[in-house]
């Protein structure tokens, strides 16, 4: 801010405080930033002529794009679109359903340590693995088609939802909890009269918006053979058929901002 | 809290009697919506395969374990690779998603239209997965780590925007209006009004998406962009499960590992 000249005028100076204290080690983290890009962007391999090939192929699908043909493999398309939505149900229900106990397991304030780690266990297996792998399992134990599909995104339902109500649960007002117990009611009674109603708003907030995600992850869990649209999408960019891939790609974009749309509208309302 | 008169004795219930109709229904609405999905999925699903499962699963542990763990050494470099597209591919989207996120901000951006045309952008980003962008990018460029990268650019981009342009638009007047006051110019205000409030929660966000990028870099690889998931694809289609355990083994290393640093920066800044 301040001129050179006004430096050597007056005595105090003021320059911003480094982000990283010490200063030496804000100067190693950008010296070894420095390093790190140059070691990776000297072993990437790029296969240059084929990217400038590329720039003729973008012309021409961006064209196809612009022309979505629905009617080519309407039955294909229709059938995947179908698929996709009814594993997004069904697997965002019980999703929804599992991860209430394990949820509440997993909350330290009310579940016992064994049970607690079991859950936390659980919780923890079910966020590690991308979707596509965890799709890539159950493919393997119950065959290609939706059901894997469903049993997929279940699994990563509740890693998210439990991990979620489960952290809502330990913050709750412990007043409620005391009042009910005071009265001499049992454990389920002490849930659904004290804990339920704290986080219910927030828990079924979550399952909208993790609905939100399930219907996009289903559009990309067919690529490994789980159902839904995803196979249908690669056949199409694999024959090269942009105009369908292109129609595809509307159809996934328009549902998942018509759910994304009223769902923040439903969790408006709730909260 | 309604109360009502039973057999003459005030009685609390937890819902009046509309709400519970309208409990009902619903429940009765949701069921019937469930068992309809449930029967097109059961209709496509080769049930006998399905009772088979625990075979599977017995077969399937057999030919996983021991894993051959010499076949690490040919994975060095997908490993490096994955590591540099979920990098380098942040990277890539921070940079663009930066001055994005100030065009889309109500009290940065330039001109309505242009905030329109932004979230436009952050919203067609968002809303395409990585592995189907992926999947375009393949078809333009090849196969290869570089559509990767730009396959993870192009879909944090959007993500990035987002949380940072929510960020912007929480901010605190007062500094803002502190650094007017002395005369600053407009890049001087952004600059010193307006970056340090959000610099913390850019961080942040950064740091989270790239954690969430190692997680989706290591599956692009099956439809061709490059990094470990093109090994575990060979290694699944030649049915080599001895090597897809090795894979999933790393897998889980570099996404614990990811995740802890990410945990530990997060921490460090808030």
């Amino acid at each position: 801010m301040t001129q050179p000249s006004q430096i050597q005028q007056s005595s105090i100076t003021w320059s911003p405080p480094p982000w990283i204290r010490p200063v030496w080690l804000q100067w190693l983290v950008i010296l070894g930033c420095i390093i790190y890009l140059i070691l990776a962007l000297s072993t990437q391999q790029v296969n240059w002529e084929r990217v400038v090939a590329g720039g003729e192929r973008a012309v021409r699908m961006v064209s196809d794009f612009l022309r979505p043909d629905f009617t080519a493999r309407q039955r294909d398309v229709w059938n995947g679109i179908l698929e996709s939505l009814v594993m997004t149900v069904v697997a965002s229900v019980l999703g929804f359903l599992i991860s209430i106990p394990i949820g509440f397991g997993a909350a330290r304030t009310i579940s016992p340590l064994p049970i607690y780690l079991l859950c936390r266990g659980i919780i923890a297996l079910a966020r590690t693995f991308q979707e596509v792998i965890v799709a890539i399992l159950f493919v393997i134990v119950v065959g290609f088609g939706p059901l894997a599909g469903v049993l997929t995104l279940s699994f990563t339902t509740i890693g998210f939802l439990s991990k979620l109500l489960a952290e809502k649960i330990e913050e709750i007002d412990p007043a409620p909890l005391e009042a009910i117990r005071a009265t001499g009611a049992s454990w389920l009674q002490l849930m659904d009269y004290a804990v339920l109603p704290q986080v219910m708003p927030r828990l079924i907030g979550l399952t909208i918006y993790r609905f939100d995600i399930n219907l996009r992850e289903s559009a990309i869990v067919g690529i490994v053979g789980a159902g839904g649209i995803g196979a249908t999408l690669e056949t199409a960019f694999d024959r090269y058929e942009f105009r369908t891939a292109g129609a595809i790609l509307i159809i996934i974009i328009a549902l998942v901002m018509v759910t994304e749309w009223s769902s923040t509208l439903i969790r408006k309302r709730l909260l | 809290m309604p109360v009502y008169q039973v057999n003459g004795e005030k009685s609390w219930q937890k819902y009046s009697a509309l709400d519970r109709f309208r409990i009902a229904m619903g429940w009765l609405i949701g069921f019937i919506l469930l068992v309809v999905c449930w029967q097109v999925i059961s209709r496509n699903t080769l049930w006998f395969l399905v009772w088979d499962a625990p075979k599977h699963v017995a077969d399937f542990v057999a030919r996983m374990f021991p894993p051959r763990w010499g076949y690490i050494n040919e994975l060095w470099l997908p490993l490096w690779d994955t590591f540099n597209i979920a990098t380098l591919g942040t990277l890539l989207a921070v940079l663009i998603a930066i001055p994005l996120s100030f065009l889309a901000a109500q009290n940065t951006t330039p001109h309505p239209i242009v905030r329109q045309a932004a979230l436009f952008v952050i919203v067609t980003s968002r809303t395409i997965n990585s592995l189907i962008w992926a999947l375009i990018l393949v078809a333009l460029l090849g196969p290869g780590s570089l559509a990767g990268m730009f396959a993870i650019m192009l879909r944090s981009v959007g993500f990035v925007g987002k949380l940072l342009y929510e960020q912007i638009e929480e901010i605190s007047r007062e500094p803002v209006e502190a650094i007017t006051a002395t005369g600053a110019s407009p890049a001087q205000v952004l600059s010193y009004g307006i970056v340090p409030q959000v610099l913390p929660a850019f961080v942040g966000i950064s740091v989270f998406r790239w954690d969430i990028n190692i997680r989706e870099s290591a599956v692009l690889g099956l439809v061709g962009a490059g990094g470990i998931g093109m090994k575990l694809e060979s290694s699944v289609n030649s049915l080599q499960w001895f090597q897809v355990s090795v894979i999933f083994a790393c897998i889980f290393l570099m996404v614990f590992a990811s995740e802890w640093v990410s945990a530990r920066i997060r921490k460090a800044i808030i």
